[in-house]
């Protein structure tokens, strides 16, 4: 009995550790999303852009010029909410996917989805669709992407983490292909140069009317992998164990697929291809948070948002002209993986 | 009565041999079953028909009198707990909640695990003498506490009949003795358990019935003591071995003579 006691007061130290983690997390974001709002070439003071932002909400007006809010509402209010959302996206995808597949080496971008979405999205572009094709089109990439992924390990009959990985750099290997076709064929005085800088990823062109329309998506999927998040981590000790314990196995993989996928291509239709993020920033929620997926998408999400939003402020202020994000992810995340590798000691099989 | 299996003919696809040549048997509430059977007869592929994760080719499987093949994954795992031989999962889940995770058929799709099934895992963790392993990774715990985690979980999925492949292999010794211990007792809880071995001692031990499968896909059902003889031994595995009544334990004993008379 004094035990259990003990172990119940331990489980529920560990509750309030987690609530406290995802508190600070929250207040982290939001001091970024200020500062973000306030830095740029138009500098703006922190209380100014609160003031400015709760006037257009409650619909008061103050003393400040026209020009100091429209580059707080139109441009620096839309690029941070994109970036949190873009953020989230990618880290909570990303989790969802090495949980489903019971592999810490996989992400959006490794399993072909991000690069399926930005073909997707370039030959609506090419087509000149209008932009709610953009997205479905995005979508119907990724997935085509993740399904063939999926289907080179299964064809020979291997269910080794390797098989999925190299699966997933084949995959790669022919979008990059395909993307070069995309880009070969672009006019180059109009399209290629907007396709080019797309694919590294940029949040410079972002319109509100663009971050709304994905919106829904991004919200709904989340919702959605955070309330099957327990679920993910019955199916991540395989795909017998999971059924033997009652999980409906293959409906539970479709939805998280599907989610998951619809997460990184609305993410890819606002803000291009962004690397490492969705590999790099579940590792690290699962040294914050613990392994738990309902701890971890969470965290994740907060953290992948925070990650972006440093990124982007810091890709439209160190130059003078913009950088694209997956260079600064590129040079964040990689070095940060091989950390993370090293301190994990991660058993690879 | 929890399983009544009716004719079971079982073939891998890719595979001449049928594993299963029309096996027939009934479980009782309370009763255990251990089955013996060379490397490769499909001791394990009979368990995993049994807990409805593969689909016999012909015959039938009643679950607590119900046909297996037409109930949900839910419904099988709130009636069966089945103990697969442990491996690794890739995620570190400490071994509390590893434990949790057999509350699973009593939990809805879109919802996560209450205050009393944390409960109910602490009382099984404390039931089998692990508690102070609860927050311990589930990765970095040796080979017969996961043996026990796994027990622990599948009495919290508060199942009528227990499944064990081969829950001794990979132990030592001592642990294989308190293992078998552990399933001894859960039987005289009410637990209806089949279990599989390559050891007829183990069979000898745990008494009540035991089945034998063959290479040909042959399945005898009988009490132990009476199935388990000198002669059925020696061509079930193919080597010498005596059998012998040692009066210090007061029970049958199967043994190697020497390791210089291969027949």
């Amino acid at each position: 009995m004094g035990l259990k006691l003990k172990e119940q007061a331990i489980d529920r130290k560990e509750k309030r550790r987690i609530r406290s983690i995802n508190f600070i997390f929250v207040v982290v974001l939001i001091t970024t999303a200020v500062y973000s709002i306030c830095v740029g070439k138009y500098p703006v003071s922190a209380i100014e852009s609160i003031q400015i932002i709760l006037a257009n909400i409650f619909g008061f007006s103050g003393n400040w010029e026209p020009i100091t809010e429209s580059v707080v509402m139109e441009l620096r209010l839309t690029r941070t909410v994109s970036a949190i959302l873009v953020g989230a996206s990618l880290a909570i995808s990303g989790a969802a996917y090495q949980g489903i597949f019971r592999n810490p080496l996989v992400s959006p971008d490794l399993l072909g989805v991000s690069s399926g979405a930005c073909i997707g999205a370039a030959m609506a572009i090419l087509m000149t669709l209008p932009a709610a094709y953009i997205q479905f089109f995005a979508f119907c990439g990724g997935l085509l992407a993740v399904s063939i992924t999926l289907l080179i390990p299964r064809m020979i009959k291997s269910d080794s983490n390797l098989m999925l990985v190299l699966s997933g750099i084949i995959v790669g290997g022919l979008m990059t292909s395909i993307m070069g076709f995309i880009k070969y064929t672009a006019d180059p005085d109009t399209q290629l140069a907007a396709i080019t800088f797309w694919q590294l990823g940029s949040l410079s062109y972002i319109k509100m009317t663009s971050v709304l329309s994905v919106f829904p998506a991004i919200v709904l999927s989340a919702v959605v992998l955070i309330a099957m998040s327990w679920w993910i981590d019955i199916v991540s000790l395989g795909e017998k164990e999971a059924q033997t314990l009652g999980a409906n196995v293959k409906v539970i993989v479709y939805v998280t697929i599907a989610c998951s996928t619809l997460l990184t291509a609305s993410s890819v239709c606002i803000a291009g291809t962004i690397g490492w993020v969705g590999l790099v920033i579940p590792h690290m929620g699962r040294l914050i948070a613990g392994p738990d997926n309902t701890k971890l998408l969470p965290a994740a999400g907060l953290i992948g948002a925070i990650f972006i939003l440093l990124v982007d402020t810091a890709a439209r202020t160190i130059g003078s002209a913009e950088l694209p994000l997956s260079i600064l992810t590129g040079i964040i995340g990689a070095p940060f993986f091989a950390w993370l590798l090293y301190k994990q000691r991660m058993r690879l099989q | 009565m929890i399983y009544q299996v009716k004719n079971l003919f079982f073939k891998y696809p890719a595979q001449g041999r049928s594993i299963l040549q029309d096996a027939s048997f009934t479980l009782q509430a309370g009763e255990i079953i251990t089955i013996l059977g060379p490397n490769g007869a499909g001791k394990s592929t009979l368990l995993n028909c049994l807990a409805n994760l593969l689909k016999p080719l012909r015959g039938e499987i009643l679950l607590c009198g119900r046909k297996m093949c037409e109930m949900s994954a839910k419904e099988v795992a709130s009636c069966i707990s089945y103990v697969q031989q442990t491996h690794i999962p890739t995620f570190a889940y400490t071994v509390l909640n590893y434990v949790i995770m057999g509350r699973a058929p009593k939990i809805g799709m879109f919802r996560k695990p209450k205050a009393q099934d944390e409960q109910a895992a602490c009382e099984a963790l404390d039931l089998l003498g692990i508690a102070h392993l609860a927050d311990k990774p589930y990765t970095e715990i040796s080979g017969g506490e996961r043996q026990q985690a796994t027990i622990a979980r599948a009495i919290v999925q508060e199942p009528k009949v227990i499944l064990f492949d081969e829950p001794t292999s990979h132990l030592d010794y001592g642990n294989q003795y308190r293992i078998l211990v552990m399933i001894k007792n859960m039987q005289k809880q009410g637990y209806s358990i089949i279990i599989t071995t390559h050891n007829p001692d183990h069979a000898i031990l745990l008494g009540g019935k035991t089945a034998i499968l063959d290479r040909e896909g042959q399945l005898d059902v009988g009490k132990s003591s009476d199935l388990i003889t000198e002669e059925r031994l020696r061509k079930l595995y193919n080597t010498d071995l005596k059998l012998l009544p040692v009066q210090e334990v007061s029970r049958m004993v199967c043994v190697q003579p020497s390791l210089f008379r291969d027949p």
